[in-house]
C-alpha cells in the first residue's frame, strides 16, 4: 500500500509541474497584436531626464504659481486643499524641503521664501522598490512613472518617498473636477484609491513638448539629458552651485536648484 | 438500489433545473446592434480581431504606451495609430453607450474605464 501511495504522489507531482509549466508557458506568450510598436516620430529622448529650477529667477513665491497652474490644469490634478490635497507641484519653505541644511544663517529667501517641489525622479526610486504591484517603475529614460491602472492603493511607495511627492486619492476626484470640466479633455483624471504623482510629463515628451512647467517657466527652468554632458542642464550645473533635497540619502534626485 | 425511483426521478428533476437556462432562452443570445462610426470604414485591424481580442489588445497597448513609451502602434496595413484610448478610441468610437455599453451589458461585463479615462461628451461622472 505505501509504494502505491509513493507512486501516485510521484505521478501527481510530475504531472502538476508539466500541468503547470505548460500554463505559464502559455501566458508567457508573445504579443496579442499583430502589428508593431514604436516611438512616436516627435519624441524627446535622454539617457536621463533631469531638471534645473533657477530659484534666482523667481523673486516672489506667486512667481511659481503659473507653473503649477499649468501642470496641475495639463493633468486635471484637482483642486481640494487639506487632508485630502493632491499635488504634482507644491511650495513649501526651505526648512521643509530641505532638511539637510543645518547652517545657521543663510540668505533671507532660506528662512521666508517658498520653494517648489515635485517629484524628483531619482535613480535609485525607493517607492519603484516597495511597489508590490509594479504599477510605479522606472523607465529607460529615468522617469520614475506610474500605471494607475495596476495601483491597488497600498500606499507603500507614499510611505518610502522621501519627499513627500505621491498623493493619495482618499475621495473621488471628480466632485471637484467632473470629467466634462476637466481643463485637458486629452488627458485621463483619476479614480479613488490610487496615489498620483508628477510625470515628468511623459506623455508631452513623447509629442516633442516639454513638460508643462518648464513651458510656462519661460526659460527659468531648464529640463535635459543629465547624462549629456552637452546638454543645457549639464552646462546650467557646471557654471553654477546647485543643491538637491535630501542628497544624503543616496536616491541621487534628478531636480537640482539654482540658489 | 434502496428507493431506486426516488433517486432516479429527483436526479431527473435537477437536472432538468439545473439546464433550465438553456431550455428556457428562446432564440439564443442575439448580438447587439451597434452603433459604427459614421465617418471611418475600418478599424485598427480586422473586425473580427477587434471583436475578439480588443481587450487584451488594449492592455498591451497600455503596457507598451507606459513603460516602453511606445506611443505609436503600426497595424498589419502599415497605418500608423497613437495609442491611447481616450484620443484614439474614442475619437471614432464617440458614444460610449451605444458602442462600448450595447455589447458589455448584454454580456454582463463591466469594465470601469470612464472612472479615470474621460468619456467623449463627459458622460462618466455617474
Amino acid at each position: 500500500m505505501n509504494t502505491d501511495r509513493r507512486h501516485f504522489l510521484k505521478i501527481a507531482g510530475i504531472s502538476a509541474f508539466a500541468l503547470s509549466a505548460g500554463l505559464a508557458g502559455r501566458a508567457a506568450e508573445a504579443a496579442v497584436a499583430p502589428g508593431k510598436y514604436e516611438h512616436g516620430p516627435n519624441t524627446l529622448h535622454a539617457g536621463r531626464w533631469g531638471m534645473v529650477i533657477d530659484t534666482r529667477k523667481f523673486p516672489s513665491e506667486a512667481d511659481y504659481l503659473p507653473l503649477i497652474k499649468a501642470c496641475h490644469e495639463a493633468h486635471n490634478v484637482p483642486n481640494q486643499p487639506g487632508p485630502h490635497e493632491i499635488k504634482w507641484m507644491w511650495l513649501a519653505p526651505y526648512k521643509e524641503g530641505f532638511p539637510d541644511d543645518e547652517n545657521h544663517y543663510g540668505p533671507e529667501k532660506f528662512k521666508t521664501g517658498k520653494f517648489p517641489l515635485l517629484c524628483n525622479h531619482c535613480e535609485n526610486p525607493p517607492c519603484v522598490r516597495v511597489c508590490p504591484t509594479k504599477a510605479t517603475y522606472k523607465m529607460e529614460d529615468g522617469i520614475v512613472a506610474m500605471d494607475y491602472h495596476r495601483c491597488i492603493g497600498c500606499r507603500f511607495c507614499m510611505a518610502a518617498c522621501p519627499f513627500g511627492a505621491r498623493s493619495f486619492n482618499f475621495i473621488d476626484p471628480r466632485i471637484a473636477m467632473p470629467s466634462d470640466k476637466a481643463p485637458n479633455p486629452a488627458y485621463p483624471t483619476r479614480m479613488p484609491g490610487v496615489v498620483e504623482k508628477c510625470t515628468f510629463c511623459a506623455e508631452r515628451l513623447a509629442a516633442g513638448k516639454l513638460p508643462a512647467c518648464v513651458e510656462a517657466s519661460g526659460g527659468k527652468i531648464l529640463f535635459g539629458d543629465l547624462n549629456n554632458p552637452k546638454s543645457d542642464v549639464r552646462k546650467a550645473l557646471a557654471e553654477n552651485f546647485s543643491i538637491r533635497r535630501k542628497p544624503s540619502l543616496g536616491t541621487q534626485p534628478g531636480v537640482y536648484y539654482l540658489v | 438500489m434502496y428507493n431506486g425511483k426516488f433517486i432516479i426521478a429527483a436526479a431527473l428533476v435537477v437536472l432538468v433545473l439545473f439546464t433550465s437556462p438553456f431550455w428556457l432562452s428562446k432564440g439564443g443570445y442575439k448580438r447587439p446592434d451597434l452603433q459604427l462610426p459614421a465617418n471611418e470604414k475600418e478599424c485598427v485591424e480586422t473586425v473580427d480581431f477587434m471583436r475578439a481580442e480588443h481587450m487584451q489588445m488594449l492592455n498591451e497597448w497600455r503596457d507598451q504606451a507606459l513603460r516602453s513609451e511606445n506611443r505609436v502602434y503600426v497595424a498589419l496595413n502599415g497605418k500608423k495609430w497613437e495609442i491611447s484610448l481616450q484620443n484614439t478610441c474614442l475619437k471614432c468610437h464617440n458614444n460610449t453607450e451605444k458602442f462600448c455599453d450595447a455589447c458589455h451589458v448584454s454580456n454582463s461585463v463591466y469594465p470601469y474605464c470612464w472612472t479615470c479615462h474621460i468619456e467623449p461628451k463627459g458622460k462618466g461622472d455617474k
